[in-house]
């Protein structure tokens, strides 16, 4: 396995676009999310996405291998609700592990199908996707009780600690904790992958942070501030730090340049295909997109750009194109000491 | 790159807290601990949370940088308060924005703490005293949460007390910390004891020394560490005493201070200023506290005699109720900074009498109060609504000196003139009202010419009245061509003012590319309200207008190469393609709704009390620049308390309109038999005649299995059999006129703007509202919709109503057969302008589809062959043609 690090010094690296979008476009059935094994499964399982990776691999892999084609040099597991906090809305708690592994299979198996098929030697990585779960640990799901949480730190860091273990255990080559929208979730993420490696005593892959900046007010849904947030997550040590989801380029770009300002590590952004349209559809062109980044690729903001919401193999593409021949951001010099004010 | 990043300590809360040389000692409030403020224990006690979080925001008011959390006390089961209590102030936007210290002996408390904080925490504190293995599996744990650690100068042995033993235990924990466990510096804290002074016993009398030495001592070893520490120990001998202790906390802070503390747990509410501490008393205390003239406890026992002395000086919060006591002057400022018209009249007037000539008054008191307002405006300590507010105030002012004025026949205002303008053919001038509002607030003489202002006229007026600076606005697209051909004719007359550009549809990019290159003199584009004012600024300043410009017209050149180079990769289906791509209905199994009448109906004097509920707020909040949804907006943190008030003001006010019948509603609905020709016309037969409606389709390139829409796809084609229905409607807002001109005489720019803003409201309210009938009853095709008022704001209705204009159908001039088949003018009650604006401007139309599939797009980008078709369809010249569809030709 070739270091990611490595390949950042050399170039700006392209991480894949959306997976739910993609998914959309096989206007799957519920027959289809079941498959034959779970065909009798009580509840509803039309919409649980990360469950094709167990019940229809191939198309989860197809879609990797597109935006592998695309021109991609990161992809992401299908696993962005794949810990048992999540799946509870589908009765799998039990299932979270054999997901994530199967997950992270599927990935490296398409990395090595594409290589094969198309002759690449460009190092390829797949990131093992760690969502925000769908529920969280600052804010309090009833209004008249702003004391009362849905679930505690600790079961946060079970079920996170049980989804590293099986991305880890199918092979990711980093992981990946995205559109972070309460940053104490994260900080459980950052704590499950710690102790995960601390208890297995296995080499500690890199680990890249993305926040979601969800509005103009320019603070996380749990109220922080893009500074504030960055300080809270630093103790990750983190391979990268960057934003993702909820807002596209346009509203995003000064943000990213903030961050590119302050943080000490690689800066990523993969923003959606634009701001939804009137119904709720992300329509942002390719090149648009792939136009934005170019730009805050020229100025230096970035080392890891993508798509996320609304984004497809086309923009992809575009992008990858776009940022081809520019130079990644250079990691600012990181004083050790105090020089004479 | 130069950028460099600084090895600087950071906590975060909500928001940052970043430890820079620069940054001064860092107030830890200390008030929300249970061993430290009994008010604090017997609410947590009682479990009083709510009252409780009080006293955390008090200390944050107090200006606590950092609030300290201790819940050590023997009675209370320490994990369960300290999780409810740091769960509750989570949720406390004003309280969480500042950092948590979490402050317990016991380990297990301070990570129940750890588990509820999503900002960067101290912990307070770990220590060696239980030895070293102890000391790393906490430091280990704190920073797998990512949390800055006190350590406190404590070891097997003990608590070190002097300078020695707490320079050697701080260094060896650094030591373990930064090479065993992985800490940076910046994160360390150490806490080198403070203890009580003046006890009385003299191997006490040098701690004050130690503690400061020590500090400097460890600064200079480590100097990326901070030190903190717990001030009131120190005065802990005269307890009851306050007026002594705060001497003491001064005098001592001001010397560890120096030596390199960094932060310390205080009561932030109370701190003297030690210059202000009464020299007797600082005299002694800088005795006690550096041991000085203190043999035989000499000092201490002259601190003591003199703390006998003083009666503890309660402190009374003297609240200014009493402006009215206030200079003149004062009071001017006051009213204008608060927005109060209630005395302006008497105020002024005294002003007047004060000062030889009544423009005195405008320009010393008046325009320093204003000052003021735009001080605070631009550093985001105001809002939008007040400042408005602000400049009522000031225009009531000027109004009572106005007659003074002219009795004296002076010039009312040498202040420099900004003339502005709403283009022709547009109607909309709410933004541009906010404008001329905003600059009259900074002194600026404003001639505002109304709306539907063709060129000549303004630029004859600009003329007439001298004006240093010209503006322009317009909010639908027409207009901005129309702000080229202005800046093409200032050329053309060799005009010298520059220029300004706002409105919604106008950017800096349009501006940059099509009017800049137009006009030599200066071209700006003014993003908002508030922006005007330092723009304008800068290009009246003599001094600042050459670079101003320039560095203007570098960015705009820039821009403008920008864009030419970066014309969109190409990919576009001919049209043809394009036409094959279409929207794929089935159409075998569709059968369409027959609407309950066919033709036009009107709707006049429609109840405002049912289009009321129909209102979207947000957009109002928008008018006034204050961002945020609805209703979350009203209790924001920055902006609640001012929506809130608008909101109530705009109540009220919509009361009264109802009452008062100040405005009447007025709306046509019809429906024709239409069928597509299976391309992009749509036939209505009206009664017999036929009407052809055109619509364009999108041509870029899309996704697999994505259409390439036109409106034209979601009416059943001729050939499929199937009689197919097509809707239009129009609503407006009659009747502003006479108010507006009201609020203008009364210098009420808040109350004209707000009722603009309702008025706008109210149509896209009655749009809505006549959208649901529609669906449910005149045409009838989703007659069990129980939609709620947030879905239909996000569309999630059956059915769309787009306007001739907007992204689905971006040609204005199909409006002309929208009106003529709803019976122009005389039916709508509204008069369509030249460039297609609707008057009232509180008017809105559209088609109505009833297609399941029918949904919004923008056409985008057209190519030339769909270009060359449309026009042969219409029957229009092609430079009719680019002329109207410029915006989607590339």
């Amino acid at each position: 396995m070739s270091d990611i690090r490595k390949e950042l010094e050399k170039r700006i690296l392209v991480i894949d676009g959306a997976m739910g979008t993609m998914i959309q476009r096989h206007k799957l059935t519920e027959a289809d999310y079941r498959g034959e094994r779970f065909k009798d499964w009580a509840s509803d399982l039309k919409g649980n996405n990360d469950l094709l990776c167990l019940t229809n691999p191939d198309i989860i892999k197809g879609i990797h291998k597109q935006y592998l084609a695309a021109g991609a040099d990161i992809i992401e597991t299908n696993t962005f609700n794949a810990q048992r906090i999540s799946l509870a809305d589908y009765h799998m708690e039990e299932l979270a592990y054999e997901i994530n592994l199967a997950a992270a299979k599927i990935a490296k198996q398409a990395v090595a199908e594409f290589n094969a098929k198309t002759n690449n030697t460009v190092p390829k990585f797949v990131a093992g996707a760690i969502g925000p779960m769908n529920k969280t640990l600052s804010l309090s799901p009833d209004v008249n009780n702003p004391g009362f949480r849905a679930m505690s730190f600790d079961d946060a860091l079970s079920a996170y600690y049980e989804q590293v273990k099986g991305l880890v255990d199918g092979g990711v080559d980093l992981l990946l904790i995205e559109t972070i929208f309460d940053t104490l979730n994260a900080k459980a993420a950052i704590f499950a992958i710690k102790k995960y490696f601390q208890d297995s005593n296995k080499p500690e892959l890199p680990v890249s942070i993305s926040g979601t900046i969800t509005d103009a007010s320019g603070r996380t849904l749990s109220g922080q501030t893009l500074e504030a947030f960055y300080i809270s997550v630093m103790h990750a040590k983190p391979l990268s730090v960057g934003l993702n989801c909820a807002l596209g380029a346009h509203e995003m770009r000064p943000h990213i340049e903030e961050l590119s300002e302050m943080a000490s590590c690689y800066v990523s952004a993969y923003p959606n295909a634009g701001l939804p349209n009137a119904m709720g559809e992300y329509d942002e062109r390719p090149e648009d997109t792939g136009h934005y980044l170019e730009e805050w690729a020229k100025e230096g903001f970035v080392n890891i750009v993508g798509g996320c919401c609304g984004t497809t193999p086309d923009h992809i593409k575009h992008i990858a194109d776009h940022v081809k021949n520019i130079k990644p951001r250079a990691i600012p010099l990181v004083e050790q000491e105090l020089s004479a004010e | 790159m130069s950028l460099s990043i600084k090895p600087y300590s950071r906590f975060s809360g909500l928001e940052p807290l970043i430890v820079r040389p620069e940054t001064n000692f860092i107030n830890v409030g200390e008030r929300t601990n249970v061993t430290g403020s009994k008010k604090f224990a017997r609410l947590i006690r009682e479990n009083k949370y709510e009252e409780a979080l009080s006293v955390a925001r008090q200390q944050v008011e107090n200006g606590a940088q950092i609030i300290d959390v201790n819940m050590d006390d023997a009675l209370l089961d320490g994990v369960h308060a300290m999780t409810t209590f740091i769960n509750l102030l989570q949720s406390e936007p004003d309280i969480a924005k500042v950092p948590v210290m979490l402050d317990s002996s016991k380990f297990e408390i301070i990570e129940a703490g750890l588990k509820c904080v999503q900002g960067k925490c101290i912990v307070n504190s770990i220590s060696m005293k239980e030895g070293e293995a102890k000391f790393i599996e906490h430091a280990r744990i704190c920073h797998m949460y990512g949390a800055s650690a006190i350590v406190m100068a404590f070891d097997e042995k003990g608590q070190a007390d002097t300078k020695e033993r707490k320079i050697e235990i701080c260094h060896r924990a650094y030591k373990i910390l930064t090479e065993q466990v992985g800490y940076d510096p910046q994160d360390i804290i150490f806490d080198p004891n403070i203890f009580a002074l003046a006890t009385g016993m003299e191997e006490h009398n040098n701690y004050g020394v130690d503690f400061i030495e020590a500090t400097r001592e460890i600064k200079r070893l480590m100097p990326l560490t901070k030190i903190s520490g717990g001030v009131s120990n120190l005065s802990f001998s005269f307890r009851g005493n306050d007026h002594v202790r705060e001497a003491m906390h001064s005098v001592f802070l001001f010397h560890a201070i120096k030596a390199g503390m960094d932060m310390g747990i205080v009561n932030a509410g109370q701190l003297v200023v030690y210059d202000e501490i009464e020299p007797q008393l600082r005299e002694l205390c800088e005795d006690v506290i550096l041991n000085r003239n203190n043999e035989n406890n000499e000092a201490t026992e002259k601190l003591i005699a003199f703390a006998e002395t003083v009666k503890a000086k309660g402190k009374v919060e003297v609240k200014d109720e009493a402006w009215r006591n206030n200079s003149v002057e004062e009071r001017l400022k006051h009213a204008l900074v608060n927005g109060i018209t209630d005395y302006i009249d008497t105020d002024t007037e005294e002003a007047r009498l004060k000062y030889s000539r009544p423009l005195e008054v405008i320009e010393g008191p008046l325009m320093a109060g204003m000052s003021v307002v735009g001080d605070l405006f631009g550093a985001g300590k105001m809002f939008l609504p007040q400042v408005v507010k602000s400049a009522r105030v000031m225009k009531k002012s000027v109004a009572w000196l106005t007659p003074f004025i002219e009795a004296e026949k002076q010039e009312a205002s040498n202040a420099p003139t900004i003339l502005l303008a709403t283009v022709k053919g547009d109607v909309h001038d709410i933004g541009k009202n906010i404008v001329g509002v905003v600059l009259g607030c900074n002194g600026y003489n404003i001639v505002d010419l109304g709306v539907m202002v063709p060129a000549d006229k303004i630029l004859d007026e600009a003329e007439k009245c001298n004006a240093s600076i010209i503006g322009l606005s317009g909010l639908i697209t027409p207009s901005l061509d129309e702000m080229v051909h202005v800046a093409h004719e200032m050329k053309r007359r060799n005009m010298k003012q520059p220029l300004l550009i706002g409105g919604a549809t106008t950017s800096r990019m349009h501006t940059a590319v099509k009017i800049a290159p137009k006009y030599d003199e200066g071209v700006v584009h003014v993003l908002d309200a508030s922006r005007s004012v330092t723009v304008a600024g800068s290009l009246l300043s003599k001094e600042q207008k050459p670079e101003f410009l320039n560095n203007i017209n570098k960015e705009y050149q820039k821009l403008k190469e920008d864009f030419e180079n970066k014309k969109p990769v190409k990919q576009f289906l001919s049209f043809a393609d394009a036409q094959k791509n279409k929207a794929k209905i089935d159409w075998t199994n569709y059968k369409p709704a027959v609407p309950s009448y066919t033709g036009a109906k009107s709707f006049d004097n429609y109840d405002l009390n049912e289009i009321r509920k129909y209102i979207d707020w947000q957009p109002f909040f928008i008018a006034w620049e204050l961002h945020g949804k609805f209703p979350a907006i009203l209790s924001d943190e920055k902006v609640g308390v001012e929506a809130t008030k608008l909101y109530h003001d705009a109540n009220a006010m919509l009361d009264q309109i109802i009452k008062e019948n100040w405005l009447t509603a007025k709306g046509t609905a019809g429906f024709w038999p239409a069928n597509s020709n299976g391309k992009d016309t749509v036939t209505v037969n009206n009664n017999g005649s036929t009407v052809n409606l055109e619509f364009l389709r999108q041509q870029i390139k899309k996704a697999e299995g994505q259409a390439n829409s036109s409106l034209a796809d979601f009416i059943a084609p001729a050939e499929t059999n199937l009689q197919d229905y097509i809707g239009a409607f129009t609503v407006t807002i009659q009747g502003i006129e006479e108010h507006i001109k009201r609020f203008e005489a009364a210098h009420d720019d808040y109350s004209k703007i707000t009722l603009q803003a309702l008025a706008d409201r109210l149509a896209e309210g009655f749009a809505e509202l006549l959208h649901e009938r529609t669906r449910k009853e005149f045409w009838a095709y989703a007659k069990n919709e129980q939609l709620s008022n947030e879905d239909l704001i996000k569309e999630e209705y059956t059915g769309i109503r787009p306007a001739p204009g907007y992204p689905a159908c971006p040609d204005h001039t199909e409006k002309y057969k929208l009106f003529s088949l709803l019976g122009g003018e005389a039916s709508t009650g509204i008069h369509l302008t030249e460039s297609l604006a609707m008057y009232p401007a509180a008017s809105v139309c559209g088609w109505y589809f009833a297609h399941p599939e029918s949904k919004y797009f923008g056409v985008g980008k057209i190519e030339k062959d769909q270009l060359q078709d449309y026009t042969e369809r219409k029957g229009i010249s092609m430079e009719e043609a680019t002329r109207w569809l410029r915006p989607v030709l590339e």
